[in-house]
């Protein structure tokens, strides 16, 4: 306890503690052991994600700078990611048919448009 | 209670009796196993929570999170009093006693140099926040014009993006300044609003390993930048928070 005099008044700490404060340090920070209950790293990384996305609007996040869950297909819905990338390339063929000069030409457009 | 084995830090025997009404995560008391010189911090926990696939479910509940982030950070904060306690990311679970013991073992080692590392320092938090400020409606006369309209606006932008400019500007010499009184330091991603309940934008996030013995003036350092900030009106904040256990700098060498 004698070190404990030195010390100043703690800082927002205690049950008033912010929540992200709190979960940054003891989900994201210190030491990573594999303990015999097996959550891996990956599981808690993605928790951490999804948590962001619970809590956040997915427009807040991207104001944050946060978007790179848009690129990683565990996070969306393999499902509906499949279907739209089937639906892509028969637009495109079709595209190709219809107009066969000017394939990379639609092909622009219809991805700015998406 | 049988059931499993959580632990929340690894740290050097201590003297100092540990707050007498804690409680860990699941409501149990933590104990120390000691092995081999070094000490673990173990709760039993429940094996309907805390085995494979239930702590997989549980882990995504937020209020089930939340409620076990606070009781791994009270263990923590309670051991922060009275030695350097190396704390382990939260739901780290063994079997039983012989678990722990076989991983502290393994470990030793790093136990100790991270120890040695870190020993009678903590870690501050600092975080910057800006926000701009409301136009006031009087202080904008309504536009008599389009023209008018496009001049105010061009104005207002202006002087949001100085403020912008002026605030990034502040918080990078706070943390170059900080940094150089702290022996290191982490930057960490911008918080989350939505979980921080925080207002304005989190501009800087740091983390820094001050001993002990020199926190007060680091403490007094800080606050004097925030006496800075509030002066002028500047839409910009500065928070402390501390002292945590080291968790930004337990996990790597540096």
């Amino acid at each position: 306890m004698t070190m404990a005099g030195r010390m100043p008044e703690p800082y927002g700490q205690g049950s008033g503690a912010n929540l992200a404060d709190i979960l940054e340090r003891v989900l994201d920070k210190g030491i990573v052991i594999a303990g015999d209950i097996r959550i891996n790293l990956l599981d808690i990384e993605l928790l951490t994600i999804k948590l962001r996305l619970i809590v956040a609007s997915v427009d807040k996040a991207k104001e944050m700078g946060i978007d790179w869950w848009e690129t990683d297909p565990a996070l969306s819905s393999r499902a509906r990611r499949d279907e739209l990338a089937r639906e892509n390339a028969e637009l495109r063929e079709r595209l190709a048919r219809l107009d066969p000069d000017h394939e990379l030409e639609a092909r622009e457009e219809s991805e700015e448009e998406s | 209670m049988t059931g499993l084995r959580y632990v929340y830090a690894v740290c050097h025997p201590f003297d100092a009796p540990l707050q007498a009404q804690l409680k860990g995560v699941a409501g149990d008391p933590p104990r120390l196993l000691s092995h081999h010189g070094l000490i673990a911090v173990v709760s039993h926990v429940p094996e309907r929570d805390f085995s494979e696939e239930p702590l997989r479910r549980r882990l995504e509940d937020l209020d089930w999170l939340t409620e076990t982030a606070r009781a791994h950070q009270s263990v923590i904060d309670a051991l922060t009093v009275v030695t350097t306690p190396l704390p382990l990311r939260m739901a780290t679970v063994f079997r039983d006693d012989s678990g722990v013991r076989v991983m502290m073992e393994a470990r030793e080692d790093d136990f100790r140099r991270t120890l040695e590392r870190l020993a009678g320092r903590v870690e501050w938090g600092v975080k910057v926040y800006a926000e701009a400020e409301q136009q006031a409606p009087a202080a904008a006369p309504k536009p008599a014009s389009g023209r008018d309209y496009l001049r105010q606006r061009r104005s207002q932008v202006r002087t949001d993006e100085d403020m912008w400019q002026r605030a990034e500007e502040f918080a990078t010499r706070l943390h170059a300044s900080l940094s150089s009184y702290a022996e290191d330091s982490r930057l960490h991603a911008p918080q989350n609003p939505a979980l921080s309940r925080a207002s304005g934008r989190n501009l800087l996030n740091a983390a820094y390993l001050v001993p002990r013995d020199s926190s007060e003036e680091f403490v007094e350092l800080v606050d004097r930048t925030k006496d800075e900030t509030r002066a002028g009106g500047s839409g910009m904040r500065v928070e402390l928070t501390g002292p945590w256990a080291a968790y930004s700098f337990a996990g790597e060498q540096s």
